[in-house]
């Protein structure tokens, strides 16, 4: 069976200046950590991002948006990201925020080949702005397009060679509705199976989907920036109350 | 026990909103509060945005687990029976009428049941995240908030000021100082917390209210 299994070189040949790339994490967490440290390198720039969130400085989309190499986010919120906040009032930095359910509905759409979808959602509200509103059923929703891109950036906790992925728990995030939603799509992975590994319910997403597969190198299923600074915090706090008590 | 005051007050109000069995959506700060004052005999299902259906307490440091997180990224937990889906089936339960109750806090709300707790043009923008599916989609919208600003500025209005996250949808509106049911004609007065009264509540709001024959205690 065809592999789908790339080294990081050739993952990062198909990401170029001034693509639409979409980020499948969780305010940065969940991420392809190690391609998206490739195209800091590499020096990717001009980037429209679609992403569920700005990330956080230290993680995710928005180590890139730090380093300036993105030109315009789609997104659903940026409070954890001062940076990004920072560079929108600047004028560095283009931002159209979105609900997020219908966040998740126009990237469906854009995979699942429909041209738009109704939602209620933002009826009544500035989202209206600019937008068709249709009534059906005596209910009002608004007109909403679909979103595609160059690029999507996935990461997945297992892929066989062939291609298929699996997602534990809460790591499917966005991952799973943005793969069918982009030209080229890359997934980082924590672990490598050989085709038949995966049961056929275990298959999140199915081998024809996927175009390439990286297989990081750097510590497994480590804890995000933002986790070992709360963690570290934590133990500061706890250290500190031990040596209060005993005054 | 202490009769309880501010913002415990609010959470234990808005916990009694609650029947067993319902699948709720709380919004970070005072409304996940909530959980903490459910009446005996009352399990939930919490909905979190990423897409669990039934997150449980937060895990102790040793216990997190790298692919278990909440909608603000933390680490978090499954409850027994809970389960996990993608990010268009979690806003299908949000919108598509399956979430009976949502907690939200807010920046300011209305007599018209309006509500805009997501950006103060050129100061916070944050985004609205999930919130304005919230209110597009979820029958009881319940807003758990502080009854003024630190400046005494009334956070309850005739009309919002700033953008709105959703329009003519907050069912109930519950203070530190009293629980308002907003209805077609209006809000009306229902209970009033230990301590306040009615001329004490038409002081520092600016919303209209009605107050009927029998208003109860806030508790």
């Amino acid at each position: 069976m065809l592999s789908k299994v790339v080294t990081k070189e050739e993952a990062l040949a198909k990401i170029h200046d001034g693509q639409t790339i979409m980020f499948g994490d969780w305010h940065g967490e969940l991420a392809a950590d190690e391609i998206i440290g490739g195209m800091i390198e590499k020096g990717v720039k001009d980037i429209t991002a679609i992403a569920v969130s700005g990330g956080m400085p230290d993680q995710g989309v928005g180590r890139l948006i730090v380093e300036k190499r993105v030109n315009k986010l789609l997104t659903t919120h940026i409070g954890l990201n001062p940076v990004a906040r920072d560079q929108m009032f600047a004028g560095d930095l283009e931002v159209e925020f979105i609900p997020q359910g219908t966040f998740a509905e126009r990237i469906r759409c854009g995979g699942a080949g429909l041209g738009g979808c109704l939602t209620p959602t933002g009826v009544g509200t500035d989202i209206e702005k600019g937008k068709q509103k249709l009534t059906i059923n005596g209910k009002e929703y608004l007109l909403e397009l679909p979103l595609h891109a160059d690029v999507a950036l996935l990461k997945a906790t297992k892929a066989d060679t062939a291609g298929n992925l699996y997602f534990r728990m809460n790591s499917r995030a966005t991952n799973s509705t943005m793969a069918y939603a982009a030209d080229v799509v890359i997934v980082e992975v924590e672990e490598l199976v050989e085709v038949g590994e995966l049961g056929p319910e275990e298959i999140d997403i199915p081998a024809p989907i996927v175009d390439m597969v990286y297989v990081k190198t750097g510590e497994k299923r480590a804890f995000c920036p933002m986790w070992k600074r709360a963690m570290a915090k934590a133990a500061a706090k706890a250290k500190a109350k031990a040596e209060g008590g005993k005054k | 026990m202490a009769a309880l005051t501010g913002r415990a007050l609010i959470a234990a109000r808005c916990a009694k909103f609650f029947k067993n069995g319902d699948f709720v959506n709380l919004g970070i700060g005072v409304p996940l509060m909530c959980v903490n004052y459910l009446p005996e005999g009352v399990d939930l299902w919490l909905e979190a945005e990423i897409g669990t259906v039934g997150s449980g307490a937060s895990p102790k440091w040793e216990d997190a687990d790298v692919d278990c997180i909440d909608a603000g990224g933390q680490p978090a937990t499954v409850i027994k029976g809970g389960s996990v889906y993608d990010h268009e089936t979690s806003f299908a339960f949000i919108r598509g009428g399956h979430i009976n109750a949502t907690v939200l806090g807010t920046l300011q709300v209305d007599q018209e049941g309006n509500i805009a707790n997501w950006t103060i043009p050129g100061k916070l923008v944050t985004g609205m995240g999930g919130a304005m599916d919230l209110c597009a989609g979820v029958k009881k919208i319940v807003v758990a908030t502080d009854h003024c600003e630190k400046s005494g500025q009334s956070k309850i209005l005739k009309k919002c000021t700033l953008p709105l996250t959703g329009a003519k949808c907050v069912t109930d509106i519950v203070t530190e100082r009293c629980y308002f049911e907003v209805t077609p004609e209006g809000l009306v007065l229902r209970e009033l917390a230990p301590g306040y009264t009615v001329e004490d509540i038409k002081a520092c709001t600016e919303a209209d209210f009605t107050v009927p024959e029998h208003v109860g205690v806030m508790e």
